[in-house]
């Protein structure tokens, strides 16, 4: 069993990185929203999940007509950004917004909000599917240029060229949004109104259009990881947005929420445990358990990270005023 | 005045011609009458008339729309001034006649009173945690499912798997297995509660979508190594309790039960039981010590704390207490559709019955069991009906926009626009609409 193991185990790491990217990348949107409002936006999921519909159709209507497959990606990659975005501008301005004029105190308002946000978006986008294609589970149509694969390290791991791209891609991201938060005049911004929004209102900063900002940026982001979550899994429909969505939370917790390198180091450790337990836990328990209980395992990490740091690895302890 | 007559022609309407158009009628007349300005006495005596008008309408035609009628009057009477005896008498008539005699004519009136009063006696345990303690839970129907599959197992061949003994229990069992299941998913509660509750607002929210997501992951695959679920196939058949009594009782009462209708009316009445003693218990408890330690900790957690008020017991209280009600529950629900599979336990049944609290209103009784009522019709009735006439009526509009398929749609656009226009909800608790207002 132990040989089982370790011959597994350089596969199962970097399998386990290709998850935690794609993770990271959804939990940065939960992060920055949460940064900027506190509002767990639930509906971040089905942003996510838009993505990946959206990198679906352009491949099916492109791909004929492009010969390129990398430029193909390049433009799914921009439009499921691009649209995420939008739709996430969209839900603040309607759903989120009237309630921050209104003032509401209380913090199960915008959550609820949130919750019913993300209903209406996955059957709205079954809906549109079901009228176009007459379907609503997808399958994303491959291209040649990006089916290829290799073997590392004397093919103990054995790696599809489409899992590159999908680490390529989210580092980029990732080093752009920092950048974008640190250097930029729009990240000071961000990082103003969330400190005090009101106080950065009086700066001279139009709170409404950097929350707006704020949504369309990490919005996008999981527009652009839903596209690379379509080409690696193929399989897409409504509803696949709720578990990453829910595991991208946790790793945002789990690196300490509001924190932008903490959300990428909170989906590398939960990509690898989640993989880790999914691969393992049938060979461990003599095939009794399988692998649906990975799903287990996030949820049962992010109750405990909860109760023994709940400001998350790299969080820091806020104070409450009385 | 206008009230009066309205309602008077639609008395006459239902007599010449019963079905949707007169019911439609009465419900334009019971609006007026809801709305207008009319003395108590006035009022009462519209509202038996309708009630009349609805019920003949119903035995009639056995259009669903008059059920509504129904249940409108029943807000009716809960919450506008009407003479307490009538008050008393008509909700009385409604519950123990008028559903009844409607549901001889159309058994799936009985479907719809059974599945309004089971997710009404929960969103009234949902109140509790919600409304009350101001604790947002969102695996509620894990706590549903736990009560389900305690019957269940052992109410069929299931428990053979892995015990000894003469399965499935006799039927008679399962009022003993309602006992049961309020120690076993006060213990879920206790062990979803003991990690959840030491967290606050929104990450309580979410740690109780995990925990109920395990539930029904746990459902889903303990069909091995043993087989205590049987996986996603569910169980079937669950047994029922047998109701000769009921027959018998039923019998000299002049009521001749047929197999059709024996066990609707059976459930139907023992689902009314049940809701009233869970009101009994929610009122008792709101003006109990708890209760108010609940709604103190729901309005300023910290502020009750230095009062003195433990917070994890008081709040482990509240979620057992809500998780029990639930549990009953899903007994009787496991037994009258005699069929348990993990489907019914998903993320979407938690949130139904959260938006059924919300539509109602957090924290107030008659809210809760109208918010069910409303869903629950708008589910099962409203939109299949609305299905059916597309589908009939506009063939040429593909399947894909089956309106029965967005149920979904429709509870978010619920939520959307009540936490916008009216977060209250619709008959507001006294203390949650001045918290709202000062906001």
């Amino acid at each position: 069993m132990l040989e089982q193991i370790l011959v597994l185990l350089p596969q199962v790491i970097f399998d386990g990185f290709l998850l935690g990217f794609v993770y990271a990348m959804v939990a940065l949107g939960y992060t920055m929203v949460y940064g900027v409002l506190e509002l767990i936006n639930f509906a971040h999921s089905e942003i996510f999940m838009i993505g990946a519909v959206v990198g679906v159709e352009v491949f099916r209507y492109l791909a004929p007509a492009l010969p390129n497959g990398y430029l193909l990606l390049l433009l799914a990659l921009l439009l499921g950004g691009l649209i995420a975005g939008g739709t996430a501008i969209l839900v603040e301005r309607f759903a989120y917004r009237p309630l921050r004029k209104r003032g509401t105190t209380n913090r199960l308002v915008p959550l609820i909000t949130a919750i019913g946000v993300s209903f209406i978006l996955q059957d709205l986008v079954r809906l549109i599917e079901g009228l176009w294609h007459n379907e609503f589970f997808l399958r994303m149509r491959t291209v040649e240029a990006l089916e290829g694969s290799v073997e590392l390290f004397g093919g103990a791991i054995f790696a599809q060229t489409k899992a590159f791209i999908v680490i390529v891609v989210s580092i980029l991201m990732l080093v752009g949004l920092t950048y974008l938060v640190n250097r930029t005049k729009l990240g000071v911004a961000i990082r103003a109104v969330a400190q005090d929004l009101s106080t950065a209102s009086l700066m001279g900063i139009d709170p409404d259009r950097v929350i707006s900002r704020t949504f369309l940026i990490g919005g996008s982001l999981g527009g652009v990881a839903g596209v690379l979550f379509a080409l690696m899994y193929t399989t897409v429909n409504p509803y696949v947005g709720f578990l990453p969505g829910i595991k991208a939370f946790t790793a945002a917790v789990l690196g300490g929420i509001g924190n932008i390198p903490g959300a990428m180091l909170g989906g590398l450790v939960l990509g690898q445990l989640e993989n880790f337990f999914g691969t393992y836990l049938p060979i461990l328990t003599n095939g009794n358990f399988g692998t649906e209980y990975k799903d287990v395992v996030a949820f049962l990490i992010l109750i405990f990270i909860l109760l023994v740091r709940p400001q998350g690895l790299l969080g820091q302890v806020v104070k409450e005023k009385v | 005045m206008t009230a009066l007559a309205l309602t008077l022609g639609f008395l006459l309407f239902t007599w010449l011609a019963p079905g949707a158009l007169s019911a439609l009628f009465g419900l334009l007349a019971l609006g007026v009458t809801a709305f207008g300005r009319l003395s108590p006495s006035q009022r009462g005596l519209s509202l038996a008339l309708l009630t009349l008008g609805f019920t003949l309408g119903l035995r009639a035609s056995g259009n669903t729309l008059g059920l509504i009628g129904l249940v409108g009057i029943l807000v009716a009477l809960t919450t506008l001034k009407v003479p307490r005896l009538l008050q008393i008498l008509l909700g009385l008539a409604i519950l123990l006649l008028s559903v009844p005699i409607a549901g001889f004519a159309n058994t799936f009136i009985f479907e719809l009173g059974i599945q309004i009063g089971i997710y009404a006696a929960m969103a009234l345990g949902l109140n509790v945690v919600v409304g009350m303690a101001g604790l947002l839970d969102l695996g509620y129907a894990a706590f549903f499912a736990v009560g389900a599959y305690t019957w269940a197992i052992f109410g069929s061949e299931q428990a053979k798997n892995f015990l000894q003994g003469n399965f499935p229990l006799p039927g008679e069992y399962m009022y003993l297995f309602m006992a049961i299941a309020i120690v076993t998913t006060a213990i879920t509660g206790l062990l979803i509660g003991l990690p959840a509750l030491r967290l606050r607002g929104d990450y309580l929210a979410i740690v109780t979508l995990g925990l109920g997501e395990v539930v029904r992951i746990l459902a889903n695959n303990l069909d091995h190594p043993i087989n205590f679920t049987n996986g996603p196939q569910g169980i079937t058949p669950v047994q029922r309790p047998p109701i000769d009594w009921f027959h018998s009782l039923a019998a000299s009462l002049g009521l001749q039960l047929d197999a059709r209708t024996d066990y609707q009316l059976f459930f139907y009445l023992l689902v009314l039981l049940m809701i009233g003693l869970v009101v009994l218990v929610n009122l008792n408890l709101a003006n109990s010590r708890f209760g108010r330690a609940w709604v103190a900790i729901r309005e300023d957690e910290i502020a009750a704390r230095s009062m003195g008020i433990p917070l994890l017991p008081t709040k482990l209280l509240a979620f057992m207490t809500g998780a029990a009600f639930s549990g009953v529950m899903g007994v009787i629900f496991a037994a009258q559709r005699t069929f348990v599979s993990p489907e019914s336990f998903t993320l979407l049944a938690s949130i139904t019955i959260l938006a059924m609290v919300i539509l109602g209103g957090m924290g107030s009784i008659p809210g809760a069991i109208l918010g069910a009522a409303a869903l629950t019709i708008l589910n099962l009735d409203v939109l299949k009906t609305f299905s059916e006439f597309v589908r009939t009526s506009l063939p040429q509009i593909p399947s894909q926009v089956d309106p029965a398929k967005y149920e979904r749609l429709v509870f978010g656009v619920i939520l959307v626009l009540m936490m916008i226009f009216r977060p209250e909800g619709l008959i507001p608790e006294k203390r949650h609409r001045a918290e709202m207002e000062e906001a």
